[in-house]
């Protein structure tokens, strides 16, 4: 693959080109493969190996079976109260009330739910769930498949996409979107993972459903491929993200390897100590302690690691104690975290404590789209859809999770926003939608970065550097975030660009060529990481995920907004979060509490 | 012999630069603690960057890194390598059987290509009721220990009769599957999909060796579910007897 020239390079033309082969991305192309449209789904990874192979809980949505009386509106009113409502009410009522729609779908497609003894869908009970409005009590409303629902719900989606005798370039990795002269997308330039032949995929329309980019951060629960690739090309071609301040949390990861703890085990009696043996919760919580919100528990125990208490040889991380529970409660009451702790973090917890971080789970923020997936840019504080440009999934944000999602509301959404993107592709193309060809030289700015790549001859370990970033992300955009720690984190990520810039790949060679794809996934989390950081210094208040120590409290005067983050000015704007559902009144904002 | 080292031995082949495939090998410091194989590569591949394999959840989920590891196929992210080291040493191999891309990296077009013969969908062209099919819990019951595959590939790279014949025998990971839609009670094709694996080879070939049970990394048994479809298709070839009157 050396210097690649336009004309060197295969053409393949497509109606649909749908980037990302996760949930989302193969639920839109179910629904473009059945309209008789030229799709192709170009994938990195074989498509069962995407993230949301690895969602455990379920997929919550009010299909009334464990609750007859269920309501989708209890289930809005849930959501909009979780994303500390910026959730956009238009979004979110159209995620809540064609969810049972999507769900129902997924059964039909063989989806192999688990079962109440009526034969309905099985339903469990998540966080932040109530009936009526907050008043009627805990809901169980997260539709599940044992604890491997995501697996249950790629793989079916898989299947149906064969049966519908979809498209597949997998193993196939798209480096940028090209755009004509009148900033249209075109489609992408990408190359095959197995023999690095390079091609321009054009298409009538693109979309990004290439999920999130937890591994910005040292310590996530996502995959290794979670780079934010989708995400990164449209910033690349100067499009805006919305709302990256807002990252998800989980307390309880386990340290160096990121597997997910879960909170039960704190609900069953454990807690957190630091590397004094101290049970400093009761320092932040004196009242509910170690099960305080997931947000207050994981900005204590960064301030305990900051204050240099933290545990290990780098300090740089807490103990959850458990062993006081005794064999017996653990075995009986937590085999799995046990098995996982000793897998992953190679303790027994019946005897030693288990080694957690604050770990990055989700991405709430992304490309801004419309509910049907059509992404924007803003012009004048105004929204413009960019012809030929779509996003579902984790790398958009629709907005229905605002700052902060419900558990099991990350299925919901890539289901009902890759149908309702395939559904909107299918009308427009057949109606004559489309976009212009580009240009050559169009096509040659978008070989750029793979070209300098090749032709490098020394510069930075792309290893090397993607440590510093993702210890940098860590350090100064965690859970916990105060305006002179991020100041220091933006000199850092300024210092890192040259370097991102300037990477060596020593291996050049064309067959399965990983060490390239490393070195552009590495660029991209550089971009979906300096739009994190330049949002998160700008939000001057706290708000769900996003916990500001020097400005504790949520703002609404201020910030009961968006934040647009321009990649070619590096500067944030607002824009207002939508209060105009259809079929219900709004809900305005209120005091958040549990 | 290698005191606090640990000798690696890897299977390289870069089609561009390598006529034949051969072992390479790497000594290192041995971890402090415990790691996992796929851990190990990473460590391999930030001192040598031309090495590939493929990864991606590193949680045994996603299926992206079955290799040979000490000579049994297994997950990279969910092998200790302190349950494979023998002598200070680890053998890491491509999974076998199949065609190499590049040093662990096979070409899996043939296992998946086995696995879409077998229609691995729902097939039940009744009108759908508005809300979900109903299916009782013992029915669902039924596809426990067969939908959770994450189509690694372990198991039919390591089964004798699929490297025979890739081509012709179904193997173990795709006829799981095929019991998976044939257990389940909504799926209304049972007497279509037993034809399809009537013939000598798709269900036939194989011969009870157990390979693919030992090395799943999801404790599952494909060998089991082979003998349920064989007693079915015994089965239904006594009941067309029976209908046919003879």
């Amino acid at each position: 693959m050396n210097n690649i020239f336009t004309n060197s390079i295969k053409k393949i033309e497509f109606d649909a080109l749908i980037v990302g082969g996760g949930g989302s991305g193969m639920r839109a192309s179910l629904e473009l493969a059945k309209s008789g449209l030229k799709t192709a789904v170009v994938s990195k990874v074989f498509p069962t190996r995407s993230h949301t192979v690895s969602a455990q809980g379920g997929i919550t949505c009010a299909i009334a079976s464990a609750d007859p009386n269920d309501d989708w509106r209890w289930h809005m009113y849930d959501t909009v109260k979780g994303a500390d409502f910026i959730g956009d009410q238009d979004a979110i009522e159209y995620l809540c009330s064609e969810g049972p729609k999507a769900v129902f779908e997924l059964e039909h497609m063989g989806l192999p739910f688990s079962r109440f003894e009526n034969g309905r869908i099985y339903q469990r009970p998540f966080g932040g769930q109530s009936k009526d409005f907050g008043k009627g009590g805990q809901a169980a409303r997260t539709c599940a498949a044992a604890d491997r629902t995501g697996h249950a719900l790629l793989h079916t989606l898989y299947q149906n996409n064969v049966k519908e005798g979809a498209n597949f370039l997998n193993e196939w990795f798209a480096v940028d979107l090209v755009k004509n002269s009148k900033d249209e997308v075109t489609g992408v330039i990408a190359f095959s993972i197995e023999n690095g032949e390079v091609a321009y995929l054009k298409a009538q329309a693109t979309v990004l459903a290439t999920g999130g980019a937890g591994r910005i951060y040292a310590s996530t629960t996502n995959a290794l491929i979670n780079t934010g690739d989708g995400l990164a090309m449209a910033l690349r071609a100067g499009f805006p993200a919305q709302d990256m301040e807002m990252w998800q949390f989980h307390p309880t990861g386990i340290y160096g390897a990121g597997s997910l703890v879960t909170e039960g085990c704190r609900g069953e009696g454990g807690f957190l100590i630091n590397k004094d043996g101290e049970r400093f919760m009761e320092r932040y919580a004196p009242n509910v302690k170690d099960l305080a919100g997931r947000d207050v528990v994981a900005r204590s125990m960064v301030l305990e690691i900051l204050e240099g208490r933290g545990c290990g040889e780098k300090n740089d991380h807490i103990y959850l104690k458990l062993d006081h529970l005794g064999a017996e409660v653990l075995n009986s009451k937590l085999p799995g975290i046990c098995e996982l702790s000793r897998t992953f973090a190679h303790v027994d917890p019946i005897y030693e404590p288990i080694p957690v971080v604050p770990t990055c789970h989700y991405m709430m923020g992304g490309t801004p789209t419309n509910i049907s997936g059509q992404a924007f840019t803003r012009i004048n504080d105004e929204d413009h859809l960019i012809p030929g440009l779509f996003s579902a999934g984790e790398a958009a944000c629709v907005s229905v999770h605002g700052a902060n999602r419900l558990g099991g509301n990350s299925l919901l959404d890539l289901v009902v926003f890759g149908r309702a993107t395939g559904k909107h592709i299918q009308s427009e193309l057949k109606s004559g939608g489309g976009v212009d060809s580009a240009t050559k030289s169009d096509i040659e700015k978008s070989l750029e970065r793979l070209n300098i790549l090749n032709d490098s001859s020394n510069g930075h370990d792309p290893a090397d550097v993607k440590k510093e970033l993702q210890e940098c992300m860590q350090n100064y955009f965690g859970v916990f975030r105060r305006g002179e720690f991020m100041k220091k984190g933006l000199d850092q990520l300024n210092e890192l660009k040259e370097k991102v810039d300037n990477l060596h790949l020593k291996d050049k060679s064309d067959a399965f060529n990983t060490s390239r794809v490393e070195a552009i996934e590495l660029q991209n989390l550089f971009e979906v990481a300096e739009s994190t950081a330049i949002s998160a210094y700008q939000r001057t208040e706290s708000r769900g995920a996003h916990a500001r120590d020097d400005y504790p409290d949520r703002d609404d005067e201020n910030w009961l907004c968006h934040t647009i983050y321009d990649p070619v000015s590096k500067k944030v704007s607002k824009r207002g979060v939508n209060f105009e559902p259809n079929k219900v009144e709004a809900f305005p904002p209120k005091v958040r509490t549990y | 012999m290698f005191g606090n080292k640990l000798k690696v031995s890897l299977y390289r082949y870069n089609p561009e630069e390598d006529k034949f495939p051969y072992m390479k090998n790497y000594v290192i410091d041995k971890p402090e603690r415990d790691i996992m194989v796929l851990d190990l590569l990473h460590l391999l591949k930030e001192e040598d960057q031309s090495i590939s394999y493929r990864r991606s959840c590193r949680e045994g989920v996603c299926g992206s890194d079955g290799m040979n590891i000490n000579g049994k196929n297994g997950l990279a992210c969910i092998t200790p390598i302190s349950s494979v080291i023998k002598r200070n040493k680890i053998e890491l191999r491509p999974l076998p059987g199949l065609p190499v891309i590049r040093d662990l990296v096979v070409d899996m077009t043939e296992f998946y290509a086995q696995y879409e013969k077998i229609k691995p969908f729902l097939q039940n062209e009744t009108t759908a009721p508005e809300q979900e099919r109903l299916q009782s819990p013992e029915e669902r019951d039924k596809l426990d220990g067969l939908y959770e595959c994450i189509l690694c590939a372990c198991c039919s790279t390591s089964c004798p009769s699929f490297w025979w014949n890739p081509d012709k025998f179904v193997g173990p990971a795709a006829l799981l599957q095929a019991y998976r839609f044939l257990a389940d009670s909504r799926d209304l094709k049972t007497q279509e999909r037993l034809e399809d694996l009537s013939d000598p080879f798709s269900v036939y070939r194989c011969h009870g060796i157990m390979n693919c049970v030992n090395v799943c990394p999801k404790g599952l048994n494909p060998n089991k579910a082979i003998g349920e479809i064989k007693s079915m298709l015994h089965k239904n070839k006594k009941d067309i007897i029976v209908s046919d009157g003879v």
